[in-house]
């Protein structure tokens, strides 16, 4: 198994007059193919941590290298590169595109990357709704999906290039118990039968208890689950 | 990049109403500025025109630009001569003849001679003053625009036997006299003749229809007492816009004074250039206001978008695509108010070019009966150049501050 994270000493302290630390000192190694729990109670550095593995905050200290590559010195540009072809995202809320159709949201990412032709790109974007059981809801609007349908989406448009690491941040946080199961059971499929990697925080003591490994946060600091 | 403009249609067609109010701002300031432009250039280019055709082209007269060197100047070696009296010089052109052969010869255009004098004309009692100008019809038909202004006879009508003078509409009916009255003109030298009026004519400019008597260039020797003379050799030349090299060489070749139209209305043309520097500054203002509804709209848009631009930073957009897609978002409403701004524009155009009215008499010296236009596709271009500048810059700024966002400051607000 290669390393697809490695941070060393990873540390974000928000600049203030009284400066707050958000993440301090993490070194971890996550590998392909784990589904990695990020736990801890409100306000311990959950999410932050997982918006630095996500490059969309930068590290006021430490390292962190993706796939192997460093990414300090990265300019913005790079950093976009990165998050649009080996990152996918899904947040707590689906954080759709509301003027545009569940499909157009899935392909918008594709389009950016423009690796694949419009037919190719319809292809893959009928087949990932599909397999979220999408397939009746291809050009509706996210409004006029419930809320366990919108998280779907969301997570069919993560997958959209392909990535191999999908960040989601409280991706049940907002759905009942019998969404929560069936994008958690999403997640995990994508582990066990895409190889993928996934990096979840969340509240959710049953969805951590099944995840391949935990980390648990307490005021910004790794400690024992 | 064609992602980019999907989106920012999408940015756009979301805010209805306030894009309509936008694009209708842009396309009134670009219409007005249009129809102002055709209103102004129009007016200018009538005015001259006007200038072109009523005045010789190149005016030589028996004038210098310096006074003349004196004999006791050439004489003594002195560095001041005080007390001189100068020599009188011969009044007129002289040589007229040689003068005249030697334009012929190279200027692209018509000549005039002409010997003009002060006068006075006695009708029944009345003493009009006006300047006696002495022609030969022919030539002067080809030159002077007065040609197509006669209400009755022409300068043809002054070969015709006898002494016969042509004179204004206005000073016919000052004077009481009409066709074929006899006046009496008294010229300053005190020759007085009587002269049968041939000709009336009017040519609006109140000046030249009261004060203005012309006469064949032989009577006009005669009263101002001065045979073979002429003092004015006026040129039509094929393109106006060379007077001013035509004159230059001509008062070098003859030494007289020639003045291009150009010199002779310096200040009125000077006028026109400040008149065009107030309208551009004022419809730069209209489209200015335009922008700022631009402005407007595209801030409100990035405020109301911000979570989408967190989103999609977050899938892997740069901070270029987000810039990019606000400055599309101006820029494309400032190209739809231009489109429409073209055709308020035209429309404004053609509407006035149906307006008519009758402007006479003494309030407007000259006759205008409908509203000068010029079209230009230039007027086009610049309003909508202009346009889509102010456009850009009030789609960058807010595209600026869009793209600057944090989407970790979005995302965690978003609870």
């Amino acid at each position: 198994m290669s390393a697809l994270i490695e941070t060393i000493g990873l540390t974000r302290v928000l600049p203030a007059a009284v400066p707050v630390t958000l993440v301090q000192d993490i070194t971890l190694t996550i590998g392909e193919g784990e589904f990695v729990a990020i736990t801890g109670p409100s306000g311990s550095g959950k999410s932050s941590l997982l918006y630095l593995l996500g490059l969309l905050d930068r590290p006021t200290a430490g390292s962190l290298a993706i796939s192997g590559k460093d990414t300090a010195g990265l300019s913005e540009r790079e950093r976009a590169e990165i998050r649009l072809a080996t990152l996918g995202f899904v947040f707590q809320f689906h954080f759709l595109l509301p003027e545009f159709t569940v499909r157009e949201n899935v392909e918008i990412p594709m389009r950016r990357l423009g690796r694949l032709g419009t037919a190719a790109m319809r292809a893959r974007s009928t087949e990932l709704l599909g397999a979220l059981g999408l397939a009746d809801h291809l050009d509706k609007r996210p409004d006029q999906l419930s809320g366990g349908q919108r998280q779907r989406v969301a997570v069919a448009r993560s997958l959209a290039n392909d990535p191999p690491l999908i960040l989601a941040d409280e991706p049940t946080g907002s759905l009942d118990s019998r969404n929560s199961e069936q994008v958690f059971a999403i997640l995990d499929a994508l582990v066990r039968e895409r190889g993928k990697t996934v990096i979840a925080v969340t509240h959710d003591t049953e969805m951590a208890a099944k995840a391949s490994r935990r980390v648990h946060l307490v005021d910004g600091r790794q400690a024992e689950a | 990049m064609r992602l980019i403009l999907a989106l920012a249609l999408t940015h756009i067609r979301g805010r209805g109403r306030q894009t309509l109010v936008a694009i209708i701002g842009v396309a009134l300031g670009v219409g007005f500025s249009i129809a102002m432009a055709a209103l102004m250039q129009g007016g200018e280019d009538d005015f001259v025109a006007r200038l072109v055709d009523t005045m010789p082209h190149v005016d030589i007269t028996d004038e210098y630009r310096t006074a003349r060197r004196q004999p006791a100047q050439d004489a003594f070696a002195a560095v001041r001569i005080a007390g001189l009296r100068p020599k009188d010089d011969r009044r007129g052109i002289l040589n007229p003849t040689e003068a005249t052969a030697m334009l012929r010869a190279w200027v692209p255009g018509r000549q005039a001679l002409s010997l003009k004098t002060q006068g006075v004309v006695r009708y029944a009692g009345r003493d009009v003053g006006i300047a006696i100008i002495g022609i030969e019809p022919q030539a002067e038909m080809k030159v002077s625009s007065l040609a197509k202004d006669f209400r009755q006879g022409s300068f043809t009508s002054l070969i015709a036997g006898g002494n016969n003078i042509v004179v204004g509409d206005r000073l016919a009916q000052r004077l009481g006299a009409e066709l074929g009255t006899t006046v009496t003109v008294v010229s300053s030298t005190g020759q007085s003749r009587a002269f049968k009026i041939v000709g009336l004519f009017h040519t609006g400019t109140t000046a030249r229809d009261e004060g203005e008597g012309y006469v064949l260039l032989k009577n006009a020797q005669i009263l101002s007492e001065r045979p073979n003379a002429i003092n004015e050799i006026r040129l039509k030349l094929d393109d106006p816009s060379a007077a001013p090299q035509v004159a230059r060489r001509a008062e070098a070749q003859l030494g007289y004074k020639a003045v291009a139209w150009q010199e002779a209305n310096e200040s009125l043309l000077e006028a026109l250039v400040i008149r065009n520097i107030i309208m551009y500054t004022v419809v730069g203002a209209i489209l200015l206001v335009a922008g700022f509804g631009i402005f407007n709209i595209i801030s409100t848009i990035t405020h109301e978008k911000a979570r989408d631009i967190a989103i999609l930073k977050s899938l892997g957009f740069t901070e270029t695509d987000m810039r990019r897609l606000f400055l599309l978002e101006g820029l494309a409403l400032g190209a739809g108010g231009s489109l429409i701004g073209w055709a308020v524009g035209f429309c404004l155009c053609f509407a006035m070019s149906l307006v008519r009215f009758e402007l006479s008499g003494a309030s407007v010296a000259q006759e205008i009966t409908r509203l000068p236009l010029a079209w230009s596709i230039w007027h086009y271009l610049i309003a909508a150049g202009f346009a889509l500048v102010s456009a850009g810059v009030a789609g960058y700024l807010p595209a600026r501050q869009a793209a600057r966002l944090h989407p970790v400051d979005i995302i965690r607000g978003a609870t």
